[in-house]
């Protein structure tokens, strides 16, 4: 499998395509800042999510029994997923239970982690995926670049092209509104026949048994209302204590993510509509894991804003898919490594600990730290790449000798300037897109022994 | 139960000591001069529609007016009619044609241009969202500051569905340029009744 590297590379080979992404999203950043400094109480409503949400996770025991007994109250059927698996199979004898044969889901990030469509396609069961940017990326056979703007690795050509081919648009009509509409008319006729809605869960309630699903399109509300049977999927991180909580997290959640004052809409489901059958799945896929993991827990406060992956110099110059994982950004890469930390080794180290991503997060979590932390562990359990970890070693010899280390920098410094090949090729890494410094003649300590009178 | 009881036990075994929950004050929180005015230029700002109006009576004839049209337009605001005693089982195929819903709001919040609606003001969930236009009415009177306040004055499990509804449905998902019209109502018009 590709790591980060390899992936960003092939990514940034389209230069002017690498500079637009870059630049959007930096945009997108942009009007955060502005919907933040908006509000004079920003930090304070930083200081209450966090604390809400540090509050919550050493509850979580008694929330989740709260609001699974406040949810049934409500009669609202409440099913728990150890995993991924078990997540998906608990779908799909809802769907077999039913004959259910038409499907629609909005965006979940939680069904993306565990691989949801996949796993009903391969027992013949299509789903339709209504947010806009995901069904693009679904007809295209990709995953999401972006939690929250799923198709941003596109431009409207290929938007385009894509729904020339799957809604017969016309050709080369790149119009964003035009498409939009094509996409509208298709995905109104799979909301009107869809026999199943399933959606995610932004937050959810302990103390009303409820919860709240956030979106701008309203793609959630026409599955959800349409279908007879409607599924909502949460990982338990998602519980809150009071609705009243919900002031604080709806106040943050959209300004972060795009610099909106809030989504379109904030639906509040807590019981069922006469004849609807409605169901949560409770995930935790890994999630207690990292609950017990004391550097890493706080991971688990996430809101999935996103304001960490539009900040990030990494990811906007390197793109979502290089991160190969249904969670991007820097939040996926301290959340990833605990799912399964061989094949998601590489991703603590995309970054460059720049501390951006902690500044912005609306719930205060440390994500360069973890991400530092991250590597630690990683590299203590052995999952470095060993090219790497032996220069390490020969590094921390070498400076912990003064000799070794003089000798070393002498022998550099002369083969710099006499075998100037050695280090001007492809095989050096440092030589990639830069010119190697010019050798001096002299190291500091030879210059600073000359010249310090 | 077998996964239940597993996870509980293990965020038992792992969840960290206790922390308190802090106390969010509400007075500390921003103000406006003018609720109205900031809750016209948000929605404005975000694609909504804001008209004032004297009298509820004056987006009553608009209604009505408009339910010759031939298009299918439904009420769902006590004073304007009497309402479909069927509305509330009307299904999707039934209301896919619906032109404009028009709906009585709680209240409007200030900071975002959003307005709450209790199912009961729906009639049927799906009214607010697959209607081409929607048209809402809340008093002047009833704009609170910010999500604090509103949140204070609703209860969100009373009814079975609520919503904030900020402006009309939007997308910017291709090369992130703004199309209003994703897939709810492609006009939300707020009239707001009061002088």
């Amino acid at each position: 499998m590709k790591d980060h590297a390899s992936l960003a590379q092939e990514f940034i080979t389209d230069e002017p395509r690498t500079d637009w992404h870059d630049e959007t999203l930096w945009f997108v950043r942009q009007k955060r800042d502005k919907a933040a400094h908006g509000l004079p109480e920003w930090e304070q409503l930083r200081e209450w999510a966090s604390g809400i949400k540090d509050h919550t996770l050493s509850n979580l025991n008694t929330y989740l029994t709260q609001f699974e007994a406040q949810a049934k109250a409500n009669g609202i059927q409440v099913h728990w997923a150890f995993d991924g698996e078990e997540h998906n199979r608990i779908i799909y004898d809802i769907i077999r239970k039913n004959n259910i044969e038409r499907i629609v889901k909005s965006k979940s990030m939680l069904t993306e982690e565990c691989h949801l469509n996949h796993f009903l396609q391969s027992n013949g069961i299509e789903i339709v995926d209504t947010d806009l940017g995901e069904r693009i990326v679904q007809f295209r056979d990709e995953a999401p670049s972006h939690i929250v703007l799923p198709a941003i690795h596109l431009k409207k050509q290929d938007v385009s092209e894509t729904f020339h081919k799957h809604l017969n648009t016309e050709k080369g009509n790149n119009d964003p509104q035009y498409l939009t509409e094509a996409a509208r008319i298709h995905l109104r006729d799979k909301f009107v026949a869809s026999q199943l809605a399933i959606t995610g869960v932004n937050f959810a309630i302990a103390e009303t048994g409820g919860f709240v699903v956030c979106t701008n399109e309203g793609n959630a509300d026409m599955g959800a209302h349409a279908a007879p049977i409607h599924i909502a999927c949460m990982g338990f991180e998602k519980i809150i204590p009071k609705a009243e909580h919900l002031s604080v997290f709806l106040r943050l959640l959209a300004r972060s993510a795009t610099g909106q004052p809030i989504t379109t809409y904030s639906s509040h489901f807590h019981r069922p509509r006469p004849g609807q059958e409605m169901h949560i799945v409770i995930v935790d896929n890994g999630r207690s894991k990292q609950l017990g993991r004391k550097d890493f827990r706080n991971s688990l406060k996430c809101i999935r804003c996103a304001a960490c992956f539009n900040t990030c110099p990494v990811y906007r110059r390197s793109g979502g898919h290089s991160y190969h994982t249904a969670v991007a950004g820097p939040i996926g890469s301290i959340l990833n490594p605990n799912l399964d930390m061989k094949a998601n080794a590489d991703l603590p180290f995309a970054s460059t600990l720049c501390g951006s991503c902690s500044n912005v997060c609306p719930v205060k979590i440390d994500i360069h730290e973890q991400l530092w932390k991250w590597r630690q562990v990683i590299v203590a359990e052995g999952y470095s790449p060993k090219a790497k970890t032996i220069s390490m070693k020969i590094m921390s010899m070498v400076l912990a000798r003064p000799a070794v280390y003089r000798f070393s920098g002498m022998m550099a410094r002369k083969m710099m300037r006499l075998v100037p090949g050695l280090f001007k090729n492809k095989l050096n890494p440092w030589y990639k897109q830069r010119e190697m410094p010019e050798a001096p003649k002299d190291s500091f300590r030879e210059w600073y022994l000359k010249n310090k009178k | 139960m077998e996964s239940r009881d597993k996870i509980l036990e293990l965020i038992k075994q792992n969840q960290p000591e206790a922390k308190s929950l802090p106390a969010v004050t509400i007075n500390s929180v921003i103000s406006f001069e003018d609720n109205y005015q900031q809750f016209k230029t948000v929605l404005e700002s975000i694609g909504g529609k804001v008209e004032l109006v004297d009298s509820i009576d004056a987006v009553k004839d608009i209604f009505l007016a408009e339910t010759s049209s031939g298009k299918m337009v439904i009420s769902t605001i006590p004073t304007f009619g009497e309402i479909d005693q069927k509305l509330s089982s009307y299904t999707a195929p039934q209301l896919e044609v619906l032109e404009r819903a028009y709906l009585q709001a709680t209240l409007g919040v200030a900071e975002n241009g959003s307005v709450w609606l209790y199912e009961s003001q729906m009639v049927n969930r799906l009214l607010p969202f697959i209607c081409q236009h929607l048209v809402l009415v809340i008093n002047k009177n009833a704009i609170v500051p910010t999500m604090h306040h509103a949140y204070q004055k609703i209860d969100v499990a009373r009814d079975g569905f609520g919503v904030f509804l900020a402006g009309p449905s939007k997308t910017a998902d291709i090369e992130q340029s703004l199309v209003i019209g994703a897939h709810g109502a492609r006009t939300t018009t707020i009239f707001i009744v009061g002088s």
